[in-house]
């Protein structure tokens, strides 16, 4: 009982790296209808630009909420210049230029900072909590996690902003007739799951350790929590996110043999079978559409 | 009139892969081509240098693999990011076969495309349930797995664990004693590669080909016509499956061993690339993409070994801006624009 409980913890602790990444992921593709491949990179970029500025000597809080800024306008820059000109291609080709663009972040950061592996500063420290069972990062992540969400929610549901960002989802030629810019409504979304994304990035990078490559685990990982949760409901990807971070610890712990070695292919079992029996997620919203 | 609403997976329906016409010539002028090119293909080897019939080797390899992928993804409009998968599942059976039972390399190729057919049949029966999206993250999870299947323990005897397997590399036969075994390999490969190319030709023409593609236009028209989208949809996963386990299994052969760390789901990916660049739905543009796949990380490490990836990115960034529907769209707008211009100008303009 005591090892369920620890694996449990453990297991939402690292559901909270992967449920910020959801959430992000999430954010992108209400804005765009498409899973953004680079948004691990983008995270991954935006982590160093903030370790760069402290490097340089600015306190903590004043780098977060810079990396946080540069990120939002390097979102909406990204949308306007590497997007705008595919939005007409057919989707496999929009997919290789988010695979173009991750090649390019990635060999950019390690380029520039090199593939050492640099620790990044956390505000929460590491002290245990709970006896143990969580530590103040940790916690920290949860709980940073969970405002973002209220946040996002308050602002889709009590802003006209939010209120138009999801009209020209949902139906774009609508939203233009009463007119609403969907250009800038679209390259608002990326911005602010750039920004989401780079709050991501610094609130993993203390866990895994600072390096070009440390987002494409995580990647993987969100876009399961993703998918389980229904990509259609922010708060269902973060659950997602917890979900998976506690199925891959149990997995690896409570299935003899195999666990150990097999608990990514273990998750991403259990996150299939789940989609055969909801095909649109736990909390997804399946669309009806007439032909 | 069709309404939908764009969430979730059903904006990313049929306008996933738009329904492309073969390009129109003149009636001859398609069969001197292709024979042109193949027997410029079989010359190549006399003349080049060893290490350059390798690549070309391996090239068509990819563009095997590729076309695999495109009939899957291209023509019946399933989403793959897993083929890596049954590209390391060709290429394992071939090297077990070699490694552990000491069969002949001639039967590895058969057995390949056996395994792998039934897998992917087997693949494609949930796969009917997932949709776009989700069928992607699916075979995005096998693609990931396999390298972890791969190095698991239990298996070790069969599989070598982490270190892989080696394969002898196969000799020419005794008849053809003046080319060495580098030119043997290119025309096993080049000999299959255009088989298998021959056939995938002529399926796509044929009613299960059209079949197929309508599968792929608009599956609730196709199912009222009568066409059974369940057994359709099951059998071309299978028989994407054959075709990329095919590959894998000549790639085993022509690369000398195989380890579970060359078919992870960066190849899953680089295949997806090689599609889109030569053509979705295009046949020929296989080997385009199969071309992109072998010698651009290569320019792009040629010019910069630090910042390789970021070239690869830029040039892929540039080709997607001035070709969206890849070569073959390329091709055919090409074509289109020079005939207008040919009709146009007798009226004087």
């Amino acid at each position: 009982m005591e090892l369920l409980l620890q694996q449990v913890m453990a297991g939402l602790a690292n559901g909270a790296i992967y449920a910020c990444m959801a959430l992000a992921v999430v954010m992108i593709f209400q804005a765009i209808d498409h899973l953004n491949f680079a948004q691990g990179e983008m995270a991954m970029f935006s982590t160093f630009i903030a370790w760069q500025l402290i490097a340089w000597g600015a306190p903590y809080w004043v780098a977060f909420a810079a990396a946080v800024v540069i990120s939002f306008i390097a979102g909406v820059l990204i949308d306007r210049v590497l997007f705008r000109p595919v939005q007409k291609a057919p989707i496999l080709s929009q997919l290789v230029a988010f695979i173009a663009l991750f090649s390019i972040l990635n060999s950019s950061a390690g380029q520039i900072w090199d593939y050492t592996i640099k620790t990044f500063p956390t505000p929460f420290g590491h002290t245990p909590l709970l006896g143990s069972l969580v530590d103040t990062h940790e916690a920290g992540m949860i709980g940073v996690t969970l405002l973002l969400l209220a946040l996002l929610y308050a602002f889709f549901r009590g802003t006209r902003l939010g209120l138009a960002m999801r009209a020209a989802a949902a139906n774009p030629e609508s939203a233009r007739l009463v007119g609403i810019r969907i250009g800038w409504m679209t390259a608002l979304g990326w911005g602010m799951a750039a920004a989401i994304g780079s709050v991501a990035g610094m609130l993993i990078a203390p866990v895994v350790f600072l390096e070009p490559n440390m987002m494409i685990g995580v990647l993987l990982y969100g876009f399961a929590g993703a998918v389980l949760g229904g990509l259609s409901s922010p708060a269902g990807a973060v659950l997602g996110g917890f979900a998976v971070g506690v199925l891959e610890n149990l997995a690896g712990t409570f299935i003899p043999y195999v666990g150990r070695e097999l608990k990514l292919t273990l998750a991403l079992i259990m996150i299939v079978i789940v989609l055969m029996f909801r095909p649109s997620g736990l909390f997804g919203r399946s669309v009806v559409s007439r032909v | 009139m069709t309404t939908t609403i764009p969430e979730d997976d059903a904006a990313i329906g049929t306008a996933a892969v738009p329904v492309q016409r073969a390009v129109r010539m003149r009636p001859g002028a398609r069969h001197l081509i292709v024979a042109a090119l193949v027997a410029v293909a079989f010359v190549i080897p006399f003349f080049a240098k060893s290490f350059v019939t390798f690549q070309l080797t391996e090239v068509l390899i990819y563009g095997l693999a590729i076309l695999g992928l495109n009939l899957l993804t291209g023509f019946n409009g399933q989403f793959s990011l897993g083929h890596s998968a049954f590209y390391g599942i060709g290429a394992y059976t071939a090297a077990i076969l070699i490694h552990n039972y000491e069969i002949s390399y001639l039967w590895t190729i058969p057995a390949a495309g056996g395994v792998c057919f039934v897998i992917g049949f087997l693949f494609g029966l949930p796969a009917l349930r997932l949709q776009n999206l989700y069928l992607a993250l699916a075979t995005f999870a096998l693609a990931t797995a396999m390298p972890q299947i791969l190095k698991f323990h239990a298996l070790e005897g069969w599989t070598g664990g982490v270190q892989g397997l080696v394969v002898d590399q196969p000799d020419a036969p005794d008849f053809l004693s003046m080319i060495d075994s580098d030119q043997w390999l290119y025309y096993f490969t080049l000999i299959i590669v255009l088989a298998m190319f021959a056939c995938a030709a002529s399926l796509i023409r044929s009613r299960t080909g059209r079949a197929i593609m309508a599968i792929r236009d608009n599956p609730i028209a196709a199912a009222a016509m009568g066409i059974n989208n369940s057994l359709y949809k099951t059998l071309t996963f299978g028989v994407s499956a054959l075709y990329t386990g095919v590959a894998g299994a000549l790639g085993a052969l022509a690369i000398g061993f195989v380890a579970p760390d060359s078919f992870t789901i960066f190849l899953s990916i680089s295949l997806l690339v090689g599609l889109v660049i030569g053509g979705v739905g295009s046949i020929p543009g296989c080997l385009v993409g199969g071309l992109f796949v072998l010698y651009v990380p290569n320019i792009a490490n040629a010019l910069s070994t630090g910042l390789a990836g970021a070239i690869y990115g830029v040039i892929l960034l540039i080709v997607i801006f001035v070709m969206p529907a890849g070569a073959a769209g390329f091709v055919r707008l090409a074509v289109a624009r020079m005939s207008r211009w040919r009709r146009a100008s007798p009226e004087g303009r």
